[in-house]
């Protein structure tokens, strides 16, 4: 065992390269899932070395609420690890997603102290913040007594970081100076487009570029490839119809949800020529090429359609493809990657981003001891290990983006992903004005393009009503 | 041996004076009463404030402006019209089927018992476990209702995805569900009813039909009545079935009271008008409730030679 011990702290001593030491433990009998065990326990020995108190809470348990997804798995997966690190224990609910939001809702409006922290979407937050119901966790990131040295707040991506942060003002930016830090990022997707490498060389289709190239390569793939309509995009009653695809493109012809006055008041800012010549060649693109079912279309049926090889492509969040590319999906490894730029004009795209968060509950009695669990989760270890050795994509620190092993295995599995991440990354961040009518104006926006599409109202007077309907409700709120 | 009796009554330790007994005897169920009125009327308070989760600052009593918004919102007029037109739909549809399905399983026989203990399968359904059944079924790209219909000729059939062919589709779970609800309690009306006015037209030879005007129906009405009372409470009420199927769309097609009332909570955190809704959906399900009601026991005492 002294063996294997010294090949795995060669490897993190950066002495060896991971392959090296892969193929070390194998001549010694070594499986690669007990390498990244090995691997796992030296990262958290090498964690208590920094002189920073992990013990300090031992015998603490702390509860959290998670929803069922790989991030969750990657975490469990590596929970031992902590707990051996700090002496605590951790226990867990977790749901599925359908009905986690809810769940979530229930137990923070209750004032339940049952769970310390739970998982959210940075949009959430924008409810739970005002709500009094969850921390500003700048109180523990600045505070070296309570967060590791190592920790490296800054390696977060920037705008993943910021769009976790908002000052709770109507309108206001995410991100700025008094923000308050709701929640930390812990794993995100951008919206881009992941096609089906197979059908695309069998038709002889190029990779789009724009909006009108997506529309037309939509209508080729839907005429040319038998059983497979041309692209994937969500369509369900819902707000998240509108944050993948349709806003990531919005976004970058400079186009906004809601306008913001001197004065701070919201008002509608979609009823634009810009925004209804895009809205235009949308619903044309859906009506031509789309799910026949879309107005159906979850990220579920989005995903599995596309791995299943009913779909030529989606214009979606990047990890639904990567995860479409692997498993037991009847294209897996098929699919490709491409940063998608929706205006020709655009320098780069713009991808609107959701964003699996990790928050604390204010009703939660043990607060520094979830400190140190949330610290620990959204570190760079965990990240480092979630990314290479499970399904923890994408990462959101910059250090996990430069591994060269995870890049490597990343690019020979799914090619184009690595390339598609670091052309779009700068300008990857959440795209909609922060405000607490959020979930009401998008689910009414994504009803709007509804009828649309079903060609119950054209385009522009739906924009129209949309229009009026979201300053009605703004000016009911106090909002406009 | 001999017993001894004695007809002194025995004096109560507690005495009830008797105005007091009726309060007394009602005390459990006003007790039970206290568990459901208490989460009503804070719902009628919740109702006539301006109450967001995501705005505690702005929370406050603005008294009847959330039903006073509804009287200018088009989404509240839409709901209420989807409310109706389903209930009405689904009511009307499964009323017409059970009672069809109960008079030809009327006459008790091996089979006919067979074959409705079949049809309530449907019933012992969970609503959103067959509305999830439905919707692959009804998926237009390998649903087989979607097969079926190119065989008959119905190309593109998109089904809960369309507007033009959602509320059918959602008609048609329920009915599948529900049907068996009002078969079930119409055939067992149809066995109870005594047997010397059929016996009597038959030897008159009265025309069947006739016998079905005049005999059958003003006989079961209490049975009608019950059956659609029930069904109309519930449909006007329906979450499970649309949300499953649908999530109120496509567009505001299917945005009935229930969905409506959720979104607002859950997603919205708009509990003001969410509580709203809720409280106009009980006033409409009150007034529905009191006809059938008044109806049902007008129709009792018909039967009783009362009236």
């Amino acid at each position: 065992m002294k063996k294997e011990k010294e090949i795995v702290q060669s490897y993190m001593s950066g002495n060896i390269s991971r392959r090296s030491m892969l193929r070390g433990l194998s001549s010694l009998g070594v499986s690669a899932a007990a390498a990244s065990v090995m691997v796992n326990a030296a990262a958290t020995r090498a964690l208590a070395q920094n002189g920073f108190d992990w013990e300090r809470h031992s015998g603490t348990s702390i509860k959290l609420l998670l929803n069922q997804h790989p991030y969750a798995d990657a975490m469990i997966a590596n929970l031992e690890n902590f707990k051996e690190l700090t002496g605590m224990d951790v226990t867990y609910d977790i749901f599925p997603e359908d009905v986690y939001f809810d769940k979530v809702t229930a137990a923070l409006s209750s004032g339940s102290s049952e769970y310390d922290a739970f998982m959210t979407g940075a949009y959430m937050t924008w409810t739970y913040g005002p709500a009094g119901w969850i921390d500003d966790l700048n109180e523990y990131i600045g505070d070296p007594a309570k967060t590791n040295p190592d920790y490296n707040w800054e390696d977060m991506l920037e705008g993943v970081r910021r769009s976790c942060a908002w000052n709770g003002k109507p309108g206001g930016a995410l991100g700025s100076a008094d923000a308050k830090q709701w929640c930390i990022p812990w794993g995100y997707e951008q919206n881009n487009l992941t096609y089906n490498g197979r059908m695309f060389d069998e038709a002889g289709l190029n990779v789009p570029t724009n909006i009108d190239e997506l529309a037309a390569t939509a209508a080729e793939a839907n005429a040319k490839i038998e059983g497979a309509y041309g692209i994937g995009v969500r369509g369900s009653r819902s707000w998240a119809t509108i944050h993948p695809g349709f806003l990531s493109g919005y976004a970058n012809f400079g186009e906004k949800d809601l306008n913001i006055s001197n004065d701070g008041k919201l008002s509608a800012a979609m009823n634009t020529d810009t925004s209804r010549a895009f809205h235009e060649k949308w619903v044309k693109m859906i009506q031509e090429s789309g799910a026949p079912d879309w107005s159906t279309h979850t990220w579920y049926q989005a995903g599995t359609d596309l791995g299943a090889g009913k779909s030529a492509m989606i214009f979606d969040a990047d990890i639904l493809g990567y995860f479409m590319n692997g498993g037991d999906n009847a294209e897996a490894g098929n699919l490709r990657f491409s940063p998608f730029a929706a205006n020709p004009a655009a320098a780069a795209p713009t991808p609107n981003i959701w964003i699996w968060s990790l928050a604390m509950a204010t009703a939660g009695k043990q607060k520094d001891a979830t400190w140190h669990f949330l610290q620990w989760a959204s570190g760079p270890e965990h990240g480092l290990f979630g990314a290479t050795e499970m399904d923890f994509v994408n990462p959101v620190r910059k250090s996990v983006w430069a591994d060269a092993s995870f890049r490597e295995r990343i690019d020979t599995s799914y090619p184009g992903y690595v390339d598609m991440h670091d052309v779009s990354a700068p300008g990857a961040k959440i795209q909609f004005t922060a405000q607490p009518l959020f979930f009401d104006l998008t689910t009414e926006w994504a009803a709007t393009l509804q009828q649309m599409v079903a060609n119950e109202v054209p385009v522009d007077e739906g924009l129209g009503q949309l229009e009026a309907s979201i300053n009605r409700q703004l000016k009911e709120a106090g909002l406009g | 041996m001999s017993t001894q009796t004695t007809d002194v009554p025995r004096k109560s330790r507690f005495k009830i004076s008797k105005r007091a007994l009726p309060y007394v005897l009602s005390l459990p169920a006003l007790l039970v009463c206290i568990g459901i009125l208490i989460p009503f009327f804070t719902a009628v308070a919740y109702s006539l404030q301006r109450y967001r989760l995501s705005q505690p600052w702005a929370r406050e009593y603005n008294w009847g402006a959330n039903y006073l918004n509804f009287m200018t919102d088009p989404s509240f007029w839409n709901t209420l019209k989807v409310s109706m037109t389903y209930a009405f739909l689904t009511v009307g549809i499964e009323l017409v089927l059970g009672l069809g399905i109960a008079l030809l399983l009327q006459q008790r026989s091996r089979l006919n018992n067979f074959v409705s203990i079949m049809l309530l399968m449907p019933l012992m359904t969970a609503p959103a476990l067959a509305s999830l059944m439905w919707k692959l079924m009804t998926n237009p790209g390998f649903g087989i209702l979607s097969y079926w219909a190119t065989l008959l000729g119905i190309e593109d059939m998109k089904w809960a995805s369309d507007p033009s062919t959602a509320m059918l589709t959602v008609v048609i779970v329920d009915v599948w569900v529900y049907t068996p609800f009002i078969m079930i309690l119409l055939l067992a009306g149809l066995r109870s009813l005594p047997r010397q006015p059929f016996e009597a037209a038959e030897l008159d030879r009265v025309p069947r039909l006739f016998v079905l005007w005049r005999i059958t129906l003003p006989m079961l009405m209490p049975f009608l009545l019950t059956a659609v009372l029930f069904r109309v409470i519930e449909s006007i009420q329906q979450f499970d079935i649309i949300y499953a199927m649908t999530q109120g769309g496509p567009g505001n097609t299917l945005t009935v009271f229930q969905v409506e009332a959720y979104l607002n909570f859950f997603q919205s955190t708009n509990i003001g008008r969410s509580a709203a809704l809720l409280m106009i959906l009980w006033v409409i399900t009150y007034i529905l409730s009191t006809i059938f009601i008044k109806n049902w026991l007008r129709l009792r005492e018909r039967a009783r030679g009362d009236a």
